[in-house]
């Protein structure tokens, strides 16, 4: 595990995300109503949609593009489509933000 | 000269009849029509769901005063007939001498105030008519408003709920064992005291009560055990009488109501009676049904044509939303009836069905009512059940190996079969109406009126015509608004108003929403209901708005955004043309496009650029198309009498003043306008949601077009000679849209439900509800309307669209 501090909670909207830049594209984070942070890959499945910017609910998120819902914590895609987007471990501490790099780079190397 | 008829009571007996004889006979009878109450005829079984919030005054209204006077009815609303001279053959009121050659007595009832101290202190009142709504509404209005009803029948518990869902504490008293022990069961009795304890209501049963206590007003009410509730209001929910005072004088036959025979004819052969206020076959009746079947048989016998009425069975609904409860016949224990009784305690179900002799005489049914019709159908028919009695208490679904499906069970109905219950229509009728032509509800309700009354058979009509049309009907998509909840939007749009809930975690706690924070669906719905009807107490909330609105331009396939300067009423110049080729050189936009709104797009813009290029467009002038909202898009206009040698108005000039005043406002849709400056229709104003078409005289506005899943032509909405008249017009029409319409219906869908002359009414004719259209479009826009881009177009926002952090270095070592 390789902890990095990507920034304030306060920085993410309550039921919002911000992205995050990698070396293999945009990890999107996202924080729940609850204060939970999670990190998924910022691209639907169906047709590259900027999952960052959905609505968020519950421990979800739906696509904007056409209305696909993922589960944060999962990844997998609801009802009744199929479909799957990466999860990264993500947590909050003292109110920062952070990712786990090595897990990040795995990503990229993949 | 036509014989006189003159009819005594504007209710719904009378106004029932009175259609029937209009539809067989119009030019019989010369009518004249006298109503104690200052208003034309409503459905007053649908008082409680004005109480509780769900139905307003003109959803109820049956007759009005225009439906009277088409049909030749003098009426003399809110005059009493005080006395019927029978010999001289008059009826005699305030104001003079009316006389007649066959007179109806449709007088119903009234409500029984039961003798004790104080009863007549101000506060204390009936539950009879929309008066007493109203006196109950006010009430409601004042800090910890508490109320007591005095009776926990059917009216007595309706009048609780719709008080209570108005934010009144609520204490019901009873003075029997168990609620509505007419209709009820113990069983049945004991979960709906549940239910409404379970919402706040305090019951209180075999309470008597002793004296209404007071100085100038109600303040409490004292019951003979000694038990004190305080009390703002007391509502007496204890019982109607037969009204029969007039019938008594005239000296007419008169026992607990006035007595009729089968042709509803009293004692004196010219004077014809029915409703609540009559006595037939000894039985009184206080319930729709019956009602209807008597003025059917009344409307026959005033054309001279032979019709008997035999009485009637009755059921019963409590109309108290999320309460299901029917009974019907006799469920009294006896030696000589057997019962099957049915209970499922986890979901809150009951149901008892009492037989004699292998007949169905009684039926309760609580929680799961939806095989109601069925039993009274087998009830009224005296159908022997022997064969069925192993699976009765299942339903119609279970017997002759018929599968769960509804469909087929409505299916397998007889003819006879009861469908509406307060309209006495058969699926018969219902067949035969749709073999005539009526296809859907609305069709069905005005040939038949089946489900047109308390509605709670809308479902079962819609099964009968879906059976019945295979796959050319489709269900009418009275659907919940999503999976968070049970309500459609026209009941959530309605509770938000009536119970003043101002922000989402308060819808969602009070209207139970299944989820802790919603979805994607319904977010966006509730954030614009609350913006639109509490604009000043609302705060907006981006995370429920799609992202178009959140980031104020288009989403792109490619993730890119589109951005469009407003140009009011497609007005440009040279200066703003220059600052968007700047823009779209500087931000390297791929390409620009005139929108069908006459706008300028550019395509292909990268979100973290956003805020900049808001601010470079914002210095020349430029501010939002709000190219992305549900909100007002854009004023298609030509250029009317400036320039065409056709125009006959400034039809440019008009396209401006209306984005102006429009813009920035939210709605539930999209909004587009156009205005054409001759009937050429070059700004193809007649597709629009408002098209104004300037002529010589003035201007036509029209609205509900569209052009865009649907093909369709505006209707005329007024013709007005200003353009002040053509800008309050339009505005008015679009704020009514706004408070009323479902989210994301455009104009065309809604107009289609609510129908143009409820609008037109509203809009058109009533000035004054104009101008508070009006003033509530303006109040709105005194917080709403601003540009998004000088608001967003700093360095905060400039933060908050790029990435939170850049990895990129890390991922690669």
């Amino acid at each position: 595990m390789n902890w990095v501090d990507i920034g304030a909670l306060d920085d993410i909207p309550q039921r919002g995300a911000r992205v995050v830049k990698t070396a293999m594209g945009c990890v999107a984070v996202f924080r729940t109503r609850d204060d939970q942070v999670f990190a998924t890959s910022d691209r639907c499945p169906h047709k590259g949609g900027p999952l960052s910017e959905g609505i968020v609910h519950g421990h979800k998120v739906t696509c904007p593009l056409h209305n696909w819902v993922f589960s944060l914590e999962t990844g997998e895609a609801e009802g009744a489509d199929e479909g799957q987007i990466s999860t990264y471990s993500a947590r909050v501490q003292d109110g920062r933000v952070y990712l786990d790099a090595t897990e990040l780079m795995k990503r990229s190397a993949a | 000269m036509r014989p006189r008829l003159v009819v005594i009571g504007a209710g719904m007996a009378s106004g029932r009849a009175l259609e029937h004889l209009f539809d067989a006979a119009p030019d019989a009878y010369d009518v004249t029509l006298f109503g104690s109450e200052p208003r034309g005829n409503y459905n007053r079984i649908m008082l409680s769901p004005v109480l509780s919030g769900e139905k307003t005054y003109e959803e109820i209204v049956t007759h009005d005063a225009e439906w009277y006077t088409e049909h030749g009815v003098t009426c003399r609303f809110g005059e009493t007939v005080t006395r019927i001279d029978r010999d001289r053959k008059i009826v005699v009121t305030a104001k003079g001498e009316t006389s007649y050659d066959k007179l109806i007595v449709a007088t119903g009832s009234a409500p029984f105030i039961i003798p004790v101290p104080g009863k007549d202190l101000p506060g204390v009142m009936a539950y009879r008519d929309l008066d007493d709504v109203h006196k109950m509404l006010d009430a409601a209005e004042k800090p910890n408003p508490k109320a007591v009803v005095i009776g926990g029948g059917l009216l007595g518990l309706e009048a609780a709920a719709g008080l209570q869902m108005r934010g009144m504490k609520v204490t019901v008293l009873h003075l029997m064992g168990h609620l509505m022990e007419r209709q009820l069961d113990p069983a049945a009795g004991y979960l709906l005291r549940k239910e409404l304890e379970g919402r706040g209501i305090r019951v209180h049963c075999e309470a008597a009560t002793k004296a209404i206590l007071g100085e100038e007003k109600v303040e409490a009410v004292l019951l003979e055990d000694g038990t004190v509730y305080d009390a703002d209001i007391v509502v007496m929910a204890a019982g109607i009488r037969p009204e029969t005072r007039i019938a008594t004088d005239a000296e007419l036959e008169v026992e607990r109501g006035i007595v009729v025979n089968d042709q509803m004819v009293t004692s004196d052969p010219d004077i014809l009676a029915f409703g609540e206020c009559v006595q037939h076959e000894g039985i009184v009746y206080g319930l729709v049904a019956p009602l209807y079947e008597m003025a059917k048989v009344a409307a026959k016998t005033l054309q001279g044509e032979d019709a008997a009425y035999r009485g009637s069975q009755t059921s019963t609904k409590l109309k108290v939303t999320g309460v299901d409860l029917f009974s019907a016949g006799d469920f009294a224990d006896g030696d000589d009836r057997d019962e099957i009784v049915f209970r499922d305690p986890s979901r809150g179900v009951y149901k008892r069905l009492v037989l004699k002799e292998n007949r169905l005489i009684g039926a309760v049914m609580y929680g799961d009512t939806q095989d109601g019709s069925w039993f009274f159908g087998l009830q009224k028919d005296g159908t022997d059940v022997a064969e069925m009695r192993d699976t009765l208490i299942f339903g119609p679904a279970f017997q002759g190996g018929a599968s769960v499906d509804p469909m087929a069970a409505v299916a397998a109905l007889p003819d006879e079969a009861e469908i509406c219950g307060c309209n006495g229509v058969c699926k018969g009728q219902i067949v035969q109406a749709i073999q005539d032509g009526a296809t859907d509800l609305g069709a069905m309700r005005a040939v038949t009126k089946a489900s047109g009354s308390c509605g709670t058979c809308t479902g079962l009509v819609e099964q009968v015509l879906a059976v019945t049309l295979g796959d050319d009907f489709v269900l009418p998509t009275a659907q919940p608004v999503c999976g968070c909840t049970d309500l459609t939007h026209e009941d959530v749009r309605r509770l938000i108003k009536s119970q003043e809930l101002k922000s989402m975690p308060a819808v969602m706690q009070e209207l139970d929403w299944k989820t802790s924070c919603g979805c994607h669906v319904c977010r966006p719905a509730l954030n614009f209901y609350l913006l639109a009807d509490w604009p000043a107490e609302y705060r907006d909330d981006p995370q429920s708005r799609f992202v178009n609105e959140r980031n104020h331009a288009n989403i792109q396939k490619d993730g890119t955004y589109s951005v469009v300067p407003r140009m009011w009423g497609g007005l440009t110049n040279p200066r703003e043309l220059r600052a968007i080729a700047d823009a779209a050189d500087k931000y390297n936009v791929p390409t620009v496009k005139v929108t069908g709104g006459q706008r300028i797009d550019l395509l292909g813009v990268k979100k973290e650029d956003l805020p900049r290029m808001w601010a470079d467009l914002n210095a020349a002038g430029l501010v939002s198309g709000h190219a992305y909202s549900k909100g007002l898009r854009t004023v298609k206009t030509c250029v009317g009498k400036e320039h065409c040698r056709f125009g006959t108005q400034d039809s440019t000039g008009l396209g401006v003043k209306l984005e102006k005043r429009l813009w920035g406002s939210w709605t539930p849709h999209k909004v587009k306008l156009a205005v054409s400056g001759c009937p050429r229709n070059c700004a193809e104003a007649t597709c629009k949601d408002v098209g104004i078409v300037c002529v010589d005289s003035g201007y036509e506005v029209s609205v509900g077009g569209a052009a865009g899943m649907d093909l369709k032509e505006t209707e005329a909405l007024a013709k007005v000679t200003s353009e002040q008249e053509a800008i309050d017009v339009t505005v008015a029409f679009v704020q009514l849209f706004r408070e009323n319409a479902k989210y994301l219906d455009r104009p065309y869908k809604w107009l289609a439900k609510v129908g143009l002359d409820w609008v037109k009414a509203r809009v058109v004719d009533d000035l004054a509800e104009r101008q508070m259209l009006i003033e509530r479009f303006d109040l709105s826009q005194s917080i709403y309307q601003k540009d998004p881009w000088a608001e967003r177009a700093n360095a905060d926002a400039q933060h908050a669209m790029a990435p939170l952090a850049n990895l990129t270095l890390e991922a690669a070592e």
